[in-house]
């Protein structure tokens, strides 16, 4: 058992891009489900506008990098509007069924045949981060006992500070009216209307922040992978994205980082162990446990988990009994 | 307590539906909701008398609620308009009638369980610049704002008796205490008109009573009250004028001593068993009858004036 590899490399994910995007995904879906209650169950669709609105905006029409930055956050705002002009006026089930089919339409539409040309198809679409890459002040050489490479290591440099930033403006609004009434909405919209506060627009608005979130998640996944492709924005990032945001504890600020941290790192870990305790002979021979399956075990492992987690723990890790008491009420 | 001589008005103007008030703040004209072949509402003409305190009463599914809701915006009518303190409100959306100066509360209360009791009440001040989005991110902003919001509410507090749940989820208060804070928050919106959806429903008789010392004090300081009750008890103690409802119409208006004699209302709403002391229907029955009508009855007859004297 090589306990330093375990260690570096479930520390390697643990702080790495993938616990990066899913705790900006996440983000995302804390305003729209922990805050608001407007169930958005198609994230990826917001992950989606953010990465395809860069990357095509680069590959195909030759946009600077830096302004498709921005493209890809707008489209993810029109993404919102489109989403949410036909169904914030009712009953938040229906934003999670319009929410979930237009994530996948958006996947279809993006990988089929008749838009390769301008979206790439199945392919993908690649080399749209050169002059992201090209500012990199880290050269060759291993950074910190982690080993990152000096990319990944630039990458990282920039989007947990935008981690933070996005933490820090969820904090600021949350504490302010503004977050007040968005939580007043999600306990009874009805009360919060009579009092008279357009819900419809600050639902809008609630939409447009956490699908901004989603789009930043889409584009540091993006740049990570230096690729986009129709398929890593399925229901999978979704999913994991709101398992993340319950690991975390709903409606905590910074829920969404310690989930994605451990959730990432555990599956890392879970990995890398199992790998390890398979090679070194330690797992005895009639528990059906082969390298082969390792991927799929410790997915089996961390639902179990999830499971447990919801009936002995159902507030997440920083949340706070007192609040599901009361909703069970 | 005594019951309040009604006022001048009330005895002057003819008791009967769609009679003008003196000094209307709020003027229904031809109303009409239909739910499939139900004629939920079918309002002709109705006038709410500014500062007095107004009982909508009827039985159920007369279409109190549903006239309710229509009125502030919650429901659109099939037809009709309504004027509120001069200015037309009909197909104004719910949150833009709360800014005119209409509040209501409803039959099911709305309390916001995962925010605390001050936030309950905050969130009832209207035209708080930290509510916009932009403003929201620079405290500075609306810090005095709050400040001042949060001195009214403490003040509210203080008179619902709910200082001490300040600070405590409004899903951890009971019943009773919702209802007070529900009553609070919509006072937070310094309305003009104050509806309220049963506002006595699933109360124990002590708070009954601070809440209708609450409704009379807010008539005390100028507010219009119209209120959906069943509890006679609480129609009789503290209503002016009262005005029944009967599958949607408006079938009998007058102040409560009038509307309890009423042989439409007797036969609609109120049953024989309330009819005692001027009632036609009562008086109809034999020497046995009638006390088996006392009999079936749920406790004692209620007579207009004395039911509330404790």
């Amino acid at each position: 058992m090589d306990w330093g590899l375990i260690f570096r490399s479930t520390g390697q994910a643990a702080i790495g891009p993938d616990a990066c995007y899913y705790a900006l995904a996440a983000a995302g879906l804390n305003v729209h489900i922990g805050y608001t209650g407007l169930l958005n169950f198609g994230q990826a669709a917001f992950g989606a506008a953010g990465a395809y609105g860069l990357a095509v905006a680069v590959v195909t029409y030759g946009v600077s990098f830096w302004a498709a930055l921005f493209i890809g956050l707008l489209v993810s705002i029109v993404l919102a509007l489109v989403l949410g002009f036909p169904t914030l006026r009712l009953r938040t089930d229906y934003l999670a069924i319009v929410t979930l089919a237009a994530a996948e339409i958006i996947r279809l539409v993006v990988r089929s045949v008749r838009y390769t040309a301008t979206l790439g198809g199945t392919d993908g679409l690649q080399a749209f981060g050169d002059a992201f890459f090209r500012l990199n002040p880290f050269d060759g050489g291993s950074y910190t006992p982690l080993e990152f490479r000096p990319d990944q290591v630039w990458l990282l440099v920039c989007a947990w500070p935008l981690v933070v930033v996005v933490l820090l403006v969820t904090f600021l609004l949350m504490r302010s009216p503004w977050g007040r009434v968005v939580k007043a909405i999600r306990e009874d919209e009805d009360a919060v209307r009579s009092l008279g506060k357009n819900t419809y627009w600050y639902k809008m608005q609630s939409l447009m922040l956490g699908g901004v979130f989603g789009a930043l998640a889409g584009i540091v996944f993006a740049m990570s992978k230096q690729s986009v492709n129709p398929d890593d924005y399925g229901t999978r990032f979704t999913f994991t994205a709101v398992a993340v945001m319950i690991l975390g504890g709903t409606a905590r600020v910074v829920g969404p980082v310690v989930g994605s941290v451990i959730f990432i790192g555990v599956l890392q870990f879970l990995d890398v162990f199992l790998r390890q305790a398979i090679d070194a002979g330690l797992i005895p021979g009639w528990v059906p446990i082969d390298v082969n399956k390792v991927a799929i075990i410790r997915l089996i492992f961390v639902g179990a988990t999830l499971v447990l987690l919801m009936i002995y723990r159902p507030q997440g890790i920083l949340g706070d009994r007192r609040e599901v008491a009361i909703r069970d009420r | 307590m005594t019951v309040d001589a009604p006022p001048s008005w009330a005895t002057t103007i003819p008791h009967e539906p769609g009679v003008a008030k003196p000094d209307p703040i709020l003027v229904v004209d031809g109303v009409n909701r239909r739910f499939g072949g139900l004629l939920a509402v079918d309002v002709g003409h109705l006038e709410v008398q500014r500062g007095a305190i107004t009982a909508l009463i009827g039985p159920n599914g007369a279409g109190k609620t549903t006239l309710f809701n229509l009125l502030t915006g919650f429901d659109n009518p099939d037809s009709g308009s309504w004027r509120f303190a001069e200015r037309d409100l009909s197909g104004v959306p719910a949150h833009r009638v709360a800014h005119h100066g209409m509040v209501r509360t409803f039959q099911l209360t709305k309390s916001l369980a995962l925010l605390t009791v001050m936030e309950n009440m905050k969130l009832g001040a209207t035209r708080q610049r930290g509510e916009r989005f932009w403003g929201a991110l620079l405290r500075p902003l609306w810090r005095g704002q709050e400040k001042e919001i949060e001195e009214r509410a403490d003040a509210l507090l203080e008179r619902f008796k709910l200082s001490h749940v300040r600070d405590e989820f409004a899903g951890a208060l009971s019943g009773g205490q919702r209802k007070l804070l529900e009553m609070a928050r919509a006072l937070m919106v310094q309305p003009e008109l104050v509806m309220l959806d049963e506002p006595m429903a699933g109360v124990n008789p002590a708070l009954k009573q601070s809440l209708l010392s609450h409704v009379k004090q807010l008539r005390t300081e100028g507010m219009t009250v119209l209120f959906v009750e069943h509890d006679m008890d609480v129609v009789y103690d503290i209503s002016d004028w009262v005005v029944v409802l009967a599958q949607g119409r408006v079938i009998a208006e007058g102040p409560p001593a009038a509307i309890g004699a009423n042989p439409k209302v007797i036969d609609a709403y109120l049953g024989t068993h309330f009819a005692e002391g001027g009632g036609e229907a009562l008086g109809e029955l034999g020497p046995d009858e009638r006390l088996e009508v006392d009999q079936v009855g749920l406790g004692e007859p209620l007579t207009p004036g004395g039911a509330a004297d404790a």
